[in-house]
């Protein structure tokens, strides 16, 4: 088993999206949702995700392709 | 002994012990130092502050590592030029630049690194890492060897040669990802995960953020224990901009300003405003990754995220950890966010080159484009005392100035080399 946080950001369309409900019926992982502020246009989603290690690998790729960022949860490791 | 009572989540408010710790366990949000500032109040003062060390460590009571041994290679106390040419350029009678392209490693990354490896050294650890587009890289393998512990860096594998030239001299392990920002990050986060190491941006961040504040006291102390009307920050992450804030406050909080009364810091921190700092806090972002300064623009509370594009590799971080509380700062301090189109972050770094002798990077180009802006638009009058911060050097980006070089070509001989000066009208015997 691995644990991954993540930050999704949804923007315009994406926000009315079930992106976490599918990712939880769609693959091996369990989420749970920590902090989020989703607003008309533009929303984002803290969570930890459970799950064998290509299991969440390949939930994340499945987001990713939907349009919705994902992000490590501080933000941006790399720095100036 | 550092003045640290714990680490407090800037989101939920909920307190940790002062160790090696990345995000809230409860709400991942980021981290922050919290300080006993009732026994600060008692030691600190102007007096001791200028009998100490000619580094960032002269004000060790406010930072989060012990200074008795510090790893210290004398980042800080960087010139405070005053710029009268420059300001006649523009239209500013009282302007200075904070010239933090001298540190050590030649950027203000020495700041907040030497806070960093200090505390890596002091919890323990052997290695020492970070992800960068350069001068951070650059910092914590200098620290690192000062330090005599290893380090180890990643960078996208594009990056200017002086920057990798410029870490690599030190004799780190460099990886060269071969990959999107996006990819680095990513690669970043599990090896922070799953290897015992200080990454400074991770596990070491909220203790290294705070290395920044030098660079608020420091301009206080050098106009004189006062602050700026305006300060132009060039933004990234956002963590400098927001810590900046912060060091002016904790001033005036602690009465160490000139004529400014002590005030308590109140339950909250890291956000506390003391009515004497009126300084007003503009941001400089290049076009090609401005995510803060947008959000600003469009009055949004969120920062969107950007992929970045820019000829500033050194603010080219597109999810920016700090985003929304530099954003926050901006409309406290009643402040502005500026975006300078890419082509002209070549003219500012030349304009101030030109102006005051002063070699700076891309990011300071940055900050000296959308200084000329705020000049122009009269956000900031001609005799407001206004500080603009250069914060890394020159030397680093050569190859976003190269068409600079045009000499004279002459042969050995007078005539030779008269007769290529008459063709230059600019040049007088
Ligand atoms: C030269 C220079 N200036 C400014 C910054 C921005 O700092 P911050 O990430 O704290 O906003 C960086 C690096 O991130 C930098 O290298
Ligand atoms: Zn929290």
């Amino acid at each position: 088993m691995d644990r991954q946080r993540v930050k999704f950001t949804f923007e315009s369309e994406m926000v009315k999206e079930p992106i976490i409900y599918r990712l939880g019926q769609d693959f091996h992982i369990v989420t749970n949702i920590r902090r989020a502020d989703v607003r008309e246009k533009l929303g984002w989603v803290v969570l930890e995700l459970d799950g064998e290690k290509e299991e969440i690998e390949r939930g994340l790729q499945w987001v990713s392709s939907t349009g919705v960022r994902v992000d490590p949860v501080g933000g941006d490791v790399i720095a100036g | 002994m550092p003045f640290v009572s714990g680490l407090k989540c800037r989101e939920c408010s909920r307190e940790y012990p002062a160790e090696a710790l990345n995000v809230c366990d409860f709400c991942f949000g980021p981290l922050e130092v919290e300080y006993d500032y009732d026994t600060i109040s008692e030691v600190i003062s102007a007096d001791r502050i200028s009998k100490g060390p000619l580094s960032i460590w002269r004000y060790q009571d406010l930072l989060p590592a012990s200074g008795e041994n510090p790893v210290d290679i004398m980042a800080g106390y960087t010139p405070l030029l005053k710029a009268p040419n420059l300001g006649k350029r523009l239209g500013l009678n009282n302007l200075y630049i904070k010239n933090d392209s001298v540190n050590p490693s030649f950027s203000f990354k020495d700041r907040v690194v030497s806070v960093a490896a200090t505390k890596a050294v002091e919890f323990g650890f052997e290695t020492l890492a970070c992800a960068s587009t350069g001068n951070l890289a650059c910092s914590v393998a200098a620290h690192a060897a000062r330090a005599g512990i290893r380090s180890v860096v990643f960078i996208p594998s594009d990056l200017e040669r002086g920057k990798v030239i410029g870490a690599a001299i030190y004799g780190p392990t460099m990886v060269a990802v071969d990959g999107t920002y996006d990819e680095v990050n990513r690669l970043c986060s599990e090896v922070g995960d799953n290897y015992p190491w200080a990454f400074v941006n991770i596990n070491m961040r909220a203790y290294y953020a705070e290395g920044s504040k030098t660079l608020g006291y420091e301009v206080a102390e050098q106009l004189g224990w006062r602050l700026p009307e305006h300060v132009v920050v060039p933004s990234a992450s956002g963590a400098m901009f927001t810590k900046i804030w912060k060091g002016f406050n904790e001033l005036a909080c602690l009465g160490l300003l000139d004529g400014v009364a002590a005030m308590s810091f109140g339950p909250d921190q890291n956000t506390v405003h003391h009515p004497a700092v009126t300084t007003r806090m503009h941001m400089a972002q290049a076009e090609g990754c401005s995510p803060i300064v947008t959000a600003w623009k469009e009055g949004q509370t969120q920062v969107k995220p950007v992929r970045p594009n820019s000829i500033a590799k050194s603010l080219a971080i597109g999810n920016p950890a700090d985003g929304i509380y530099a954003l926050r700062v901006i409309n406290k301090s009643g402040g502005s966010g500026n975006t300078v189109p890419e082509s002209d972050v070549v003219d500012g770094i030349k304009l101030l080159a030109e102006t005051e002798g002063v070699f700076t990077e891309t990011a300071g180009g940055v900050v000296i484009s959308a200084l000329k802006q705020l000049a122009e638009s009269g956000a900031i009058k001609p005799d407001e005392l206004t500080v603009a911060y250069i914060t890394g050097n020159g030397l680093k980006t050569q190859e976003a100035v190269e068409g600079v070089v045009n000499p004279l070509m002459v042969k050995p001989t007078l005539s030779s080399f008269e007769e290529a000066l008459s063709e230059r009208t600019a040049i007088r015997r």
